[in-house]
């Protein structure tokens, strides 16, 4: 059967909603396959300098905080399976239950973003800093301070994209509230689920990449 | 026929993600307990290995790449294919230079500014 | 048959806001050729200058240090602002839904959101100049763009943002073609303008990240020293060139690619038969966009890679020359027994065959090492990218100006000036590039303000040359402009071409086509088809 009325979410360039659902997930795709190799530069980056100076990796990861790295993990795969619920409940047209599951997301990043402050005020204590900033003498390998420039690099691009994220399921939180998604249509909910979960996903390398190789 | 319209929406049951969810939380704690025993050079392949099966979890159940076109898995291994390629012919420099012609630092014009001001 | 008279994209709806709002991807293509319009002049002009001052040796006019801001500006300006935006971002924009029979791009906002992340990105490079012009050149090499007191971040701000843009329109491109393209065209059925943008496309969306996060590295480095760059902190300046040229050479087919489509294009339609190979051109854009990613080190022969590295990178360089070579035979293989038909679209492809051919070779040439680590970094290298980037790209981009300039505004230029003007520019670039060539196989390196006395004539020459370019484009400007306002009306298909964008109206209705697209023959069906009088005949 034809459309007959025009829903309202459905633009004009597109034959039908499946159409336009379908091109919206393509582009997120490649739009993540971007931001794969945005990040890749940073593990290409690890990988060199790894190959490089594999003492000095080891002895300085020491410093990392393992418990906390761990603790992180967990909040993040926690809050990769709420936000894939979400998308569940409204599937079923469950709306208070997406509302209430992207709220749990959302408080689960604050939390990470939280222990991620923790961790890092406790560098800039002690000195472990990047670069020329760096004064911690714990560490006797040659370039220390280049583990350093990597773990900032990388956690703090990483933690900026949990923040962007926050703010795109904040935003879909509101449009859910105001009623603009049903099981016919959310798709701007599965993106962002899409999104977040690459957020987890990448977090998933950095964390034994960084905390846990010796 | 509003099914036949949305028949690619394709709902999973709940307890598939709070499977998963758990796998990963198991996986994360034997990868976090492994990193206490030193297995020399195999460190780095067990932790890759343990990552690359949690990412496939996530990307397969919960980004529904096991359930929705091929197209959009064939994006994401493009993406890995570029990333090796960028690290691999990078790596080939980094990782062998000086093998042919011995790299010895030299002065190249001792009376030079540079090493005035560093004296 | 006045089309003009009725109701088209450019006069539906009025005013500015009308344009700086709208979601058309044919304003969104015409408000990018304002834009990369407006930055090839100020490239140009800074070009003009270099070679004003290179006309004798020792100073004539500017210090050494402004000559070091403008070839820094006149690089990063016609790269970022104008090559690469120039073919996808503005007639690609324009023509690819249409050449689909597309009501529009996949994403028509992010397409608007690239058009204003494009002019941030151009006000940061503007603010660049104003605040101490760079003068690390356009490949911000570290470590001295990590120590020159000249405004680096802000220059490498605007080249982020703008890399932001590209990726945008990749990503939106993309989406298009495989999702919008009208039923019936299948993926063999599409013009290979559009294959070219869709192999431009993947090159836009792999590289371009890389390039975000070197320059984010960069600012970095600059900004709170985290010593990765720096050789005095254990970092290595050789990085910032893998990581740089990742991106910087895929991109240089991001800038021939779609100029490659064009010539696809007007080669066929001026030759009014079917073209020669179409399976071989497409494929071979897609193998071009694959190679590029393999063969970044041959900017980094005498850097200090491993030679291992350099010679894998020399070995992988040679194959590029293969899909490249398909196209050009292929070209001249439609051409043989055709119709040819010497309108200025057609005379613009003509110099860019020959011209691109000059690249090409040379390129080959540069990418053996034994030939480079002697050419590197003079003038021969200088004549082998201008042959390609402007001899080919800047060459295919006005012939698809010039192809498409009756369907974007619906009206037609005076065909006699625009013969002189691409005769004028034919022969300014090939006495400014040409003589490069020369002096670079004597000695003169690239960059320097200065040079001996011996380099004088080819110097002069060269510099004569750029004003015989420079009169070709200002000619160009003004019959262009003229077309604006006095131009005759143009009929839908001038140029008697088959794809689609040809079968709506001159200029096209804000949703690109009346009623249902009908699509019953190929791109190229020359040998069973013709038109007449916009009218689309079998023969
Ligand atoms: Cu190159």
């Amino acid at each position: 059967m034809e459309h007959a009325e025009h829903p309202s979410y459905l633009q004009h360039h597109f034959a039908d909603s499946q159409q336009q659902e379908e091109t919206a997930k393509l582009g997120m795709w490649i739009f993540l396959l971007t931001e794969v190799l945005l990040f890749g530069g940073l593990f290409a980056f690890y990988a060199i300098y790894r190959a490089w100076h594999p003492e000095m990796f080891v002895e300085a990861h020491k410093v990392l905080d393992i418990p906390m790295g761990a603790l992180n993990t967990f909040v993040l795969i926690t809050s990769s399976l709420t936000m894939a619920l979400s998308i569940r409940a409204m599937q079923v047209n469950n709306k208070k239950q997406t509302i209430w599951l992207l709220v749990a997301t959302l408080l689960l990043a604050a939390t990470f973003l939280v222990i991620k402050y923790f961790e890092y005020s406790h560098k800039f204590h002690l000195g472990q800093l990047p670069g020329k900033y760096y004064t911690y003498e714990g560490i006797t390998a040659a370039n220390p301070h280049i583990f350093f420039s990597i773990y900032f690099t990388m956690t703090g691009l990483h933690g900026l994209h949990v923040v962007i994220g926050m703010a795109v399921i904040t935003w879909v939180l509101i449009r859910t509230i105001k009623n603009n998604f049903s099981s016919e249509y959310y798709t701007p909910i599965e993106m962002t689920g899409l999104y977040w979960h690459l957020v987890d996903l990448i977090w998933i390398f950095l964390f034994p990449l960084l905390y846990l190789i010796g | 026929m509003t099914e036949n319209v949305h028949s690619h929406h394709h709902i999973l049951p709940l307890s598939l993600y709070f499977t998963i969810a758990g796998i990963l939380f198991v996986l994360t704690g034997i990868t976090v307990g492994v990193s206490y025993y030193d297995f020399g050079s195999f460190n780095i392949v067990v932790a890759l290995t343990i990552a690359v099966i949690k990412g496939s979890l996530v990307a397969l159940y919960f980004m529904h790449l096991r359930y929705d076109n091929k197209l959009y898995g064939a994006i994401l291994v493009l993406s890995l294919v570029f990333l090796s390629i960028f690290i691999g012919l990078t790596m080939i420099d980094t990782l062998y230079r000086g093998e042919i012609q011995p790299i010895e630092g030299s002065v190249i014009n001792e009376n030079a500014i540079i090493y005035e001001q560093n004296k | 048959m006045s089309s003009s008279a009725s109701v088209n994209y450019l006069n539906e709806f009025k005013g500015i806001k009308s344009w700086l709002f709208t979601l058309d991807h044919k304003r969104i293509g015409v408000m990018y050729l304002f834009g990369v319009m407006i930055s090839f002049l100020l490239g140009g002009v800074f070009a003009v200058v270099i070679r004003l001052e290179l006309l004798n040796p020792g100073m004539d006019f500017i210090t050494a240090d402004t000559y070091n801001q403008m070839f820094t500006l006149h690089g990063a300006v016609m790269i970022f602002l104008f090559i690469i935006p120039a073919i996808p971002a503005a007639l690609g924009n324009f023509v690819l839904p249409l050449m689909i029979g597309a009501k529009d791009v996949a994403f028509p906002r992010l397409n608007l959101a690239s058009w204003y992340i494009y002019v941030i990105g151009a006000v940061f490079a503007l603010y660049s100049i104003v605040a101490g012009a760079v003068d690390t050149g356009w490949t911000f090499y570290a470590p001295y763009s990590t120590t020159t007191s000249t405004s680096v971040i802000s220059m490498t701000l605007g080249a982020f943002t703008l890399g932001f843009s590209s990726i945008f329109t990749g990503v939106n491109f993309i989406a298009t073609v495989h999702k919008l393209r009208t039923p019936g065209m299948t993926w063999f059925k599409m013009p290979l303008m559009v294959w070219a943008l869709y192999a431009t496309a993947v090159i836009q969306i792999l590289a371009t990240p890389v390039l975000g996060i070197t320059l984010v590295l960069l600012i970095l480095e600059r900004a709170f020293g985290i010593g990765i760059f720096d050789a005095a902190m254990g970092g290595d300046p050789v990085l910032f060139q893998h990581f740089f040229w990742f991106y910087s050479h895929p991109a240089v087919y991001i800038m021939v690619l779609p100029g490659m489509g064009i010539i696809s294009e007007l080669i066929a339609t001026f030759s009014q038969k079917k073209i020669f190979g179409y399976k071989l051109i497409a494929y071979s854009s897609m193998a071009i966009a694959l190679i590029s990613f393999l063969v970044w080190g041959h900017h980094m022969f005498t850097s200090g890679q491993s030679e291992l590295a350099s010679v894998v990178f020399s070995f992988l360089t040679f194959f590029v020359g293969i899909p490249s070579g398909v196209k050009m035979f292929n070209w001249m293989a439609t051409m043989y027994k055709g119709r040819i038909k010497l309108d200025s679209p057609m005379l613009w492809a003509m110099s860019f065959m020959f011209l691109f051919a000059i690249g090409g070779f040379t390129g080959i040439m540069l990418g053996a090492i034994s030939i480079d680590i002697h050419m590197h970094d003079t003038y021969f290298v200088v004549a082998h990218f201008h042959y390609t980037m402007m001899g080919g790209t800047v060459i295919a981009f006005f012939g698809g100006l010039h192809y498409w300039w009756p369907k974007i505004w619906g009206r037609m230029y005076n065909e006699t000036l625009a013969k002189i003007s691409v005769f004028l520019v034919f022969i300014g670039f090939n006495m400014t590039f040409f003589t490069q060539f020369f002096l670079g196989s004597q000695g003169m390196p690239r960059r320097y303000y200065n040079y001996l006395d011996k380099f004088q004539p080819l110097h002069a020459f060269s510099s004569y040359g750029s004003w015989v370019l420079a009169a070709g484009f200002v000619l160009m400007a003004y019959y262009l402009i003229h077309s604006l306002y006095k131009g005759e009306k143009a009929p839908n298909n001038p140029w008697g071409a088959l794809s689609l964008e040809w079968q709506t109206q001159s200029p096209p209705v804000h949703h690109n086509f009346e009623g249902e697209v009908v699509l019953d023959h190929d791109p190229y069906d020359y040998d069973t088809r013709m038109v007449i009088d916009d009218k689309l005949i079998k023969k």
